[in-house]
């Protein structure tokens, strides 16, 4: 049975008095310790699914089942130790006035976690920080430790799910190879199951077993990863993203 | 024919921290080619696209032993002298067009703007001539399109408005600041081809600043690599698969490739020798 099973999922927003389909009818099932990508341009709804699933966008329709569990309303704290998400702009995703310390321990204070110092010094080491940045505000860090922040916050509950909404797209080439390579280590680590969004091909191609591809709300295709390598995708929309893809721009 | 020459560009701001050196003697000639300067977030590579222009604000500093356009210093111009060069003889297109589009204002209303201001051209004219322009960035309903607000377009329509903006006046130089980073790939693909067409047809210079080497290999005649302020490499972008400066070498090792193995992408080395 699959971790994350989606089922006819369709997300529908009220813009200006008129229906806007975010999502129409998508079904996916991601499998335990697999890592799964959502590929396409923006406005394709592949960020809304995992809103959803974290209940942050509104449902008109489908299901959305975790562990064979349909997802309470609201989430409640169940799911917060289950699902975190690590979002796109670390710039915008820490609290401006928090010290990394209080935005890593307060996630232990809602659940009633004890050993706050121990875990939140642990967590800075899972990630790569050293210790001294634990009393420092975000300002004070460059996008990449950031972004390693977000990430440790995401794990402070030990999580089996992380939803990853485009984590490296705000970042530089080098410094998205190194969270992409602490992104895959704590997986391995830890036996985490990804759902990650991405418009790089390539980021997701190194990152994920299996991939959707996405268009205005749709699924177009699945792919595992074998089949993007050779470039064995059936419809013409996965083609052109595969074409206009940067990893191929070298080699013609 | 060179257009644009520096030679040994320093730009310095003092802070509380005490000196920051963001350029550290930069030079490179560029004629009506495609240059590409690239380095990592800090390498210096938008304050080098920004001397140019002399846009960087005290209490920073440009020192340069050299920096001439078309036969003008550009280090002894006077303000007067810069403002006729800038937009009219060289013109900047920045990052992300959220933040460079006046948000109060029409997007008509700025494409406008220059043409009634600078060129003194009577309304009906300027109207037509900004049309005309966005039909040149392949925008489909140019009227519809000046009738709108910035937020009300995409990031897509945005940067090509902000193309738009800059072509109107014919420069003969282009720096295109990171013009597609805050884009997907497809509608990156597309934003370049187009600002591609658009150099090759007028005989621009171009000046293309990207933390993106395969981008920039893709769509320039020439690299520079800049790391910490200084340039570590200058290669023809055809031979950048070849390059021999390990900091090169890092960067396009550390990108992803599809069907590439399924091990830990190297990471840059900061501390070897030639980072010092």
């Amino acid at each position: 049975m699959a971790l994350i099973e989606i089922d006819n999922l369709s997300v529908t927003f009220t813009a200006k008095g008129r229906p806007v389909h975010a999502v129409r009818g998508v079904s996916l099932a991601v499998g335990e310790r697999e890592s799964y990508g959502l590929v396409g341009e923006s406005g394709s709804g592949k960020s809304t699914i995992l809103r959803a699933i974290c209940g942050l966008a509104p449902v008109s329709g489908g299901t959305i089942r975790i562990g064979g569990q349909p997802l309470p309303e609201p989430r409640g704290r169940a799911f917060s130790r289950q699902v975190q998400m690590v979002f796109q702009d670390p710039y915008a995703s820490l609290h401006p006035r928090h010290t990394i310390d209080r935005t890593l321990s307060e996630p232990l204070a809602i659940h009633g976690i004890g050993e706050t110092d121990a875990r939140v010094v642990r967590a800075l080491e899972d990630v790569g920080l050293p210790a001294s940045f634990r009393f420092r505000f975000p300002h004070q860090l460059s996008g990449g430790q950031r972004q390693r922040v977000a990430i440790a916050r995401a794990l402070m509950l030990e999580p089996k799910i992380l939803l990853l909404d485009e984590p490296t797209s705000a970042l530089d080439a080098s410094v998205q190879a190194e969270t992409l390579n602490l992104l895959n280590r704590l997986r391995a680590e830890r036996g985490l199951t990804f759902l990650m969004v991405s418009h790089d091909l390539a980021v997701i191609d190194h990152m994920c077993d299996r991939i959707l591809v996405m268009q205005h709300g749709q699924a177009v295709e699945e792919l595992p990863r074998e089949a993007l390598a050779a470039a064995a995708m059936k419809t013409a929309y996965a083609q052109s993203l595969f074409a206009a893809s940067a990893d191929r721009m070298l080699e013609s | 024919m060179t257009l644009l020459s520096v030679q040994n560009l320093r730009v310095s701001f003092d802070t509380e921290a005490g000196l920051v050196e963001a350029v550290r003697g930069v030079s490179f000639s560029l004629g009506r080619e495609r240059l590409g300067i690239v380095g990592e977030s800090g390498s210096g590579k938008t304050q080098t696209g920004r001397a140019v222009l002399r846009l960087i604000r005290p209490p920073g500093r440009i020192e340069a032993d050299r920096m001439d356009f078309d036969g003008q210093n550009l280090m002894t111009a006077s303000e007067r002298e810069m403002r006729a060069l800038r937009g009219r003889r060289i013109a900047m297109v920045m990052q992300d067009p959220k933040y460079s589009l006046n948000p109060v204002m029409k997007v008509g209303a700025q494409l406008m703007e220059g043409l009634r201001q600078r060129d003194r051209l009577g309304r009906a004219e300027a109207h037509a001539k900004a049309v005309a322009a966005l039909d040149a960035v392949q925008i489909r309903d140019p009227e519809r399109v000046m009738e709108a607000y910035p937020h009300e377009l995409s990031g897509g329509m945005g940067q090509r408005v902000m193309i738009a903006m800059m072509l109107i006046p014919d420069p003969d130089l282009l720096i295109a600041d990171e013009p597609t980073s805050a884009l997907d790939v497809t509608v990156q693909a597309e934003v370049l081809s187009i600002l591609d067409g658009l150099v090759r047809t007028r005989g621009m210079g171009l000046i293309f600043i990207s933390h993106d080497l395969r981008l920039v290999a893709r769509f320039c005649d020439r690299v520079l690599v800049m790391f910490k302020g200084r340039v570590v490499e200058e290669l023809a972008a055809r031979d950048l698969m070849q390059a021999r400066h390990p900091y090169t070498q890092g960067l396009l090792n550390c990108l992803p490739r599809i069907g590439g193995p399924r091990v830990p992408l190297p990471a840059l080395d900061r501390n070897a020798e030639w980072a010092r």
